[in-house]
């Protein structure tokens, strides 16, 4: 697909070409080409499970940088739940929210106050509305975009609700452009974001035609300018704080079940666990849960590969948070929630397509005939999965091949065989030549063993 | 017993899982196996859906119910046929067994969540044709058809 742009790339300078990301891509959407790794990027579901995994640190998430708060008349900053988890409990929200204003932004939004009213709307619509068992949430874009490739099916059962990010940016120009009178589109929201899915959710939304977020920062791009800020900082009058527990627990695994307050839930974090569980769902299980809360990292967000802290250091210091917060007053009366809920303004708006970019062949007959010669060759390669071919398997490798990106000499073992074979023939050869002349000019085979016997 | 379908016709296409014994692992990796190969030959999401469905279903019953069998994926002319063929101790009365709810799962099974009579049921609704066969004592032999042209539910607007 072409303009499929990815926020998960290489930096060619520093990869070795070992196959570590190869093997780890839980979609197999990397190869290593002329001693460099290479993302296909139909493929690529932006996870950053490679990025996690490079110990040469090759791996890269494009996102924006503070230089772009130039480019608009009005910046707002939008930390995701997650970021809190990067500092410990002394440090309150408060402080580090009003940080923000220091790195040079003109008002800073809490995710975790939008994400509160996308609990209220998702516990509505499991409320009223007739749905397929279980509802799976469009949190996490990575998780979409694997539902796309892999599980077409199951994409009627994502909520049709924005996620916390896209709600964030929405109230918080708008309430800016009114207070302010700046025109809307000279606003610019700035979302801090624990992975580069958002990246690419951003760029190319799935739900809706156009994000509201102007710039993604990682959070490990502003980490090391926001704590020299946060040390400078005295005591804040200023109250910027408005999320309660409700939002901030969206944050790690089981937050976001919790906030919508549904019985019936489920909750799962890393690729390998969402397969299975989406495995399941396909066959018409788990259909006694009502809400499937599913996120491509272990842990959730707070394990998103731009976080510093370890997802469990982090998911501690969160939830110390949360409990620091818990018993003060929301900031939107439950009034306010069901105008925003009745006012629909929150539901995706496009119908997010299946990619089905697995298959072979747009002809069923030709992929049918490209599968067997798949299976020809997968035959003929040793099965030993080492990865020295730049694919992450043998079967893989054999895909390669069809699909004329790869040689089986690519295979080592393979191309030692080939060795072999030329360098037989070629001995065969050697001996063979020379022997209608050896007669005439006496250097035979039986002649050397002569000489040097002699 | 039923004639195995692809004497007729030259199979274009095959899977072939052996299911052992209490292997409860094996019905849910043939059926995630089988939904890659087809999602790679391209058929339909629906296609691909049901087959899963009935390879995952057939392996459990062979797991719970019978010793030991196999399960074949063949892909014959404009059809995927998933095939089953076990040795156990048959099913006695097939259109009992294939009422909903109907079950003969034990105790300790039921208890790990399998045994509510759903499977060869759920297997019907997912195929365009399904024939079993069975001989007390001996096995059972299930053939499961499914049409690739087979319709797409409606998207859901929503
Ligand atoms: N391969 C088999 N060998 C012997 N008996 C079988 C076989 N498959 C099904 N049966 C019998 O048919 C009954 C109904 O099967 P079905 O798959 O519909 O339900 P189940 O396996 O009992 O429960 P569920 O599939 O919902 O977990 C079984 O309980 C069993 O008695
Ligand atoms: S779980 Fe959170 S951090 Fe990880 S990819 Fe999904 S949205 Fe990003
Ligand atoms: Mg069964």
């Amino acid at each position: 697909m072409s303009g499929y742009v990815h926020s998960v790339t290489l930096d060619r300078e520093k990869c070795q070409g070992c196959t570590n990301c190869i093997k780890r891509c839980p979609v197999e959407a990397i190869r290593v080409h002329d001693g460099k790794a290479k993302i296909i990027e139909e493929r690529c579901i932006d996870c950053g499970e490679c990025i996690r995994c490079c110990q040469n640190h090759a791996k890269i998430a494009v996102t924006d940088t503070l230089e772009r708060i130039s480019e608009f008349d009005y910046t707002i900053a939008l930390p995701a739940p997650s970021f809190f988890g990067q500092f410990r409990e002394e440090k309150d929200i408060n402080k580090i929210l009003h940080a923000f204003l220091l790195l040079g932004f003109d008002e800073v939004f809490e995710v975790a106050l939008a994400a509160e009213v996308v609990s209220y709307v998702v516990s509505q619509y499991l409320a009223t509305n007739e749905y397929k068992r279980p509802l799976i949430s469009s949190a996490c874009p990575a998780i979409l975009r694997l539902l796309q490739m892999r599980f077409p099916d199951l994409l009627k059962q994502v909520a049709p609700i924005l996620t916390p990010m896209e709600v964030a940016a929405r109230l918080a120009k708008e309430g800016a452009a009114q207070k302010t009178g700046i025109p809307y589109d000279r606003i610019g929201a700035f979302f801090i974001s624990p992975c580069p899915a958002k990246v690419t959710e951003v760029r190319q939304p799935l739900q809706i035609k156009k994000s509201a977020v102007d710039a993604v920062i990682g959070a490990s791009t502003v980490y090391r300018d926001l704590v020299k800020q946060l040390s400078k900082l005295k005591g804040q009058d200023i109250v910027l704080q408005r999320a309660t527990s409700r939002g901030i627990g969206w944050g790690y695994l089981t937050g976001e079940s919790r906030a919508i307050g549904t019985p019936s839930t489920l909750s799962t974090g890393g690729i390998q666990n969402a397969i299975d569980i989406f495995e399941e769902i396909e066959r018409g299980e788990l259909q006694d849960i009502d809400f499937l809360e599913v996120q491509a990292c272990t842990g959730g967000c707070v394990g998103g590969p731009l976080n510093i802290k370890n997802v469990f250091v982090a998911r501690v210091n969160l939830k110390n948070m949360v409990t620091k917060y818990k018993t003060k007053d929301p900031y939107f009366s439950e009034d306010q929630l069901r105008k925003f809920d009745e006012e629909d303004q929150f539901r995706s708006t496009e119908v997010v397509e299946p990619r089905p970019i697995m298959a072979l062949d747009d002809d069923v007959s030709k992929a049918l005939v490209k599968m067997e010669r798949i299976d020809a060759i997968a035959a003929t390669l040793p099965g030993l999965d080492c990865g020295a071919c730049g694919a992450p398997n043998c079967h893989a490798l054999a895909e390669d091949i069809i699909r004329g990106v790869a040689f089986d000499t690519d295979c080592v073992i393979k191309l030692r065989e080939r060795v072999k074979t030329l360098a037989e023939e070629i001995l065969d050869l050697a001996r063979k030549l020379p022997q209608t002349m050896a007669d005439q000019k006496g250097t035979g085979h039986g002649q050397e063993e002569d000489i040097s016997s002699a | 017993m039923i004639e195995p379908c692809v004497s007729s016709a030259e199979p274009r296409f095959q899977l072939d899982y052996p299911i052992n014994e209490s292997d409860f692992l094996a019905a849910g990796e043939s059926a995630s196996k089988t939904k890659k190969a087809l999602q790679q030959l391209g058929l339909k999401p629906e296609v691909v859906k049901n087959s899963a469905i009935i390879v995952y279903e057939a392996a459990m019953n062979i797991v719970i119910h019978a010793t030991s069998g196999r399960l074949k994926v063949i892909i014959v002319r404009d059809e995927v046929v998933i095939r089953a063929e076990d040795t156990g101790p048959g099913i006695p009365d097939i259109e009992l067994a294939m009422q909903e709810g109907y079950s003969t799962a034990p105790h300790e099974i039921r208890e790990m969540g399998f045994g509510a009579g759903m499977g060869l049921a759920n297997m019907k609704h997912c195929s365009d044709e399904l024939i079993v066969e069975s001989e007390p004592g001996v096995g059972t032999i299930l053939e499961a058809r499914i049409h690739l042209g087979q319709k797409e539910s409606p998207r859901e607007i929503r």
